[in-house]
């Protein structure tokens, strides 16, 4: 569809657009959070196509992004110097896996690459998914969310309660994550502009990758699940099989963005892991609207942008928790999709019974 | 492990299984009549045992603690009249949705309120230290009021169900809603009873258990999962059950104790709903016939 790459060539405007504004505008430190939230953007879309089109819940995926980060962070940031030229470490060392590179008080670490780190993180994201999923998604509604909570759950008690992670203070120290070309995922000043793009770019080959996704038999296919799920079924599409495809995704997303906004921070702590971040990737899915994407991306950078500038302050958790009830009570379909005259006549009418549907 | 070792755990397991079984039965009583999940179950916990102990600055403790109940019942009925009652027929996940916004807010609105600080309300009867000593066993009396209260509700909600017209007509209500309003029953207002009952009940337990476990803003969150893992283990809907359960996760979790590192004791709880989800989907008590007719 033609539209779909009109869509994602507006988009590339917009982010150039911002970028200049920023330059021009003698605010490019604006670029840095911008840069964060585009990573939060990665997990969003993620969690849209899993939500939006498949119709789940899902409030564990701070659990995958925690699993993303602190995987890279760790196999990065442990030293393997001990252990050289032993077993394990030295395989590693023959297919270099392994970098030699000076820590902070200028000792010398032998850790492993990037590179390797990432690819690990990213999949060991997708074997938990993949594991946590075929249980879970046979779970629906109430059942499906406080099993996803549960699992976010035990990945941040197993992450503030494991010494060699961090425990409450968390990981840091986490190098520069050279791609090549000359580029690298930093927090540098210097490599400001390059970071903010490479974000951007990262988001862009994303939407790219799941609006094809979506407007192709496998969207279609994840439409039926969410309208009618019994009926897709006798349509002879294998609901479970595609509900873990989905998560799978969504999970490997996050993960990504768990691994990028490491290495561009530099480390990550618990607070990544926790609950309440689950909650507001879902609060910021519900917010842009369930089954749109590119209002899901909007709002969510929106939102995400203004509480990484602290404009919510130590409110930042309740405003959060208010948009999701305000959200739910009066734009269950998201906020670019608001039926005003709707809602005025729900109101107006008599309030009904609340019967819950399946 | 010694046996008065393991018997230590067990008592240490009932205390906080007491609780967690008071929880689900929250959640049971809205889940019997609504179908709702209400995943801010855990903050009524928390709001009863922080306004107790605010309370009970100015007044002696059975007036705190009624009055923490009392409060918080309110919250319950303000919660359901002016986030739940006027939507019609909403999705389970506007709900889900909408009950995590209340207890996010209910929490962040705790914090203001009342700061980080941990509180507790003083022993109900002795102190800190002292203990009776059953066969070699130390145990704290505050245990046997939050058991004793604990049987109370579930009897009290036993009694209340089978033998008050009200309680009759909530069983109505939960069996089938619209057949129970043909019959002229007010099922919204039944329905607002429901929460009202839930965050007394909870608010109560909140009161009971405070100066064991402590309170903070953010108990909440973590009592409602084992609330809800134990609502499910006994087969929603099912408070007897409910207390059965609550008792196994409880001990569980403290002989955990025993063998992880206390951090992971959260951890033990939930995997063990994760597998039993897995397993019987119905829960330990409940029957499959039931829970896939409620169709959640």
């Amino acid at each position: 569809m033609r539209s779909r790459y009109a869509q994602l060539g507006l988009f590339a405007l917009v982010v150039v657009a911002v970028q200049l504004a920023t330059a021009l505008g003698g605010k490019p430190f604006y670029l840095t959070q911008l840069t964060m939230t585009a990573y939060a953007g990665l997990v969003v879309i993620g969690l849209c196509l899993f939500m939006g089109y498949a119709g789940q819940i899902s409030l564990g995926h701070a659990g995958f992004f925690a699993i993303g980060g602190y995987t890279s962070a760790f196999l990065t940031t442990f030293d393997l110097t001990a252990g050289r030229g032993a077993g394990l470490t030295a395989w590693a060392g023959r297919w270099h896996l392994l970098v030699q590179r000076p820590d902070l008080y200028g000792g010398e670490l032998l850790t492993v690459r990037p590179w390797p780190a990432a690819l690990a993180a990213v999949a060991l994201a997708v074997l938990v998914a993949a594991l946590v999923g075929v249980p879970v998604l046979r779970l629906k509604g109430h059942y499906l969310a406080m099993a996803t909570l549960g699992f976010g759950t035990i990945v941040s008690s197993v992450v503030v309660g494991t010494e060699r992670l961090g425990a409450a203070d968390g990981l840091s120290g986490v190098p520069a994550f050279e791609l090549g070309l000359g580029l690298a995922v930093t927090g540098g000043a210097a490599a400001r502009v390059q970071n903010y793009y490479l974000a951007w770019g990262l988001v862009a080959l994303g939407m790219w990758l799941l609006l094809n996704l979506v407007a192709s038999r496998v969207g279609r296919a994840l439409r039926a699940i969410h309208g009618a799920e019994d009926a897709a079924g006798a349509m002879g599409i294998d609901v479970a099989d595609f509900k873990l495809r989905t998560f799978v995704l969504s999970a490997a997303f996050a993960a990504l963005a768990g691994v990028l906004l490491t290495h561009y921070t530099g480390g990550i702590g618990p607070s990544e892991a926790a609950v309440m971040k689950s909650v507001r990737y879902v609060a910021i899915v519900a917010v842009g609207g369930m089954g749109s994407l590119w209002g899901t991306l909007l709002v969510g950078s929106a939102l995400q942008f203004l509480s990484l500038r602290g404009l919510f302050g130590s409110f930042d958790d309740a405003v959060f928790g208010v948009i999701l009830i305000a959200v739910m009570l009066f734009a269950p379909d998201g906020l670019l999709r608001v039926d005003l005259a709707g809602a005025a006549r729900a109101l107006l009418r008599r309030p009904g019974a609340p019967a819950a549907e399946g | 492990m010694t046996t008065e070792n393991a018997l230590q755990y067990l008592v240490a397991g009932l205390t906080y299984g007491t609780i967690y079984a008071v929880v689900g039965i929250g959640f049971n009583i809205i889940y019997n009549t609504t179908g709702i999940i209400n995943f801010a179950q855990g903050e009524f916990v928390m709001l009863g045992g922080m306004t107790a102990v605010s309370l009970h600055r100015v007044v002696p403790l059975p007036l705190a603690i009624l009055g923490a109940v009392a409060s918080t019942m309110l919250v319950g009925a303000l919660v359901e009249v002016a986030f739940i009652r006027w939507l019609r027929r909403p999705s389970v996940l506007r709900l889900i949705i909408i009950t995590i916004g209340l207890s996010i807010v209910l929490r962040e609105a705790a914090l203001l309120a009342w700061g980080e600080q941990v509180r507790s309300l003083p022993y109900f009867s002795g102190d800190e230290v002292s203990a009776l000593d059953l066969g070699g066993v130390r145990v704290s009396p505050q245990v046997l009021w939050s058991l004793g209260t604990c049987a109370l509700v579930v009897a009290a909600l036993a009694l209340f169900f089978r033998h008050t017209r009200t309680g009759r007509e909530m069983r109505a209500c939960a069996s089938n809603r619209e057949a129970a309003a043909l019959c002229g029953l007010s099922t919204r207002n039944l329905v607002t009873l429901s929460f009202v009952l839930s965050a007394g009940i909870g608010a109560l337990a909140g009161c009971v258990v405070s100066p064991i476990t402590y309170t903070r803003y953010d108990i909440g969150g973590s009592l409602a999962i084992k609330g809800f893992t134990v609502a499910i283990l006994g087969g929603l809907g099912n408070s007897a059950a409910a207390v059965a359960a609550g008792f196994l996760l409880g001990t569980l979790e403290a002989f955990s104790i025993a063998v992880l590192p206390a951090a992971f004791k959260d951890a033990v709880a939930i995997a063990l709903l994760l597998g039993l989800l897995f397993l019987r989907p119905s829960g330990l008590f409940g029957s499959r016939e039931l829970s896939r007719l409620k169709a959640y």
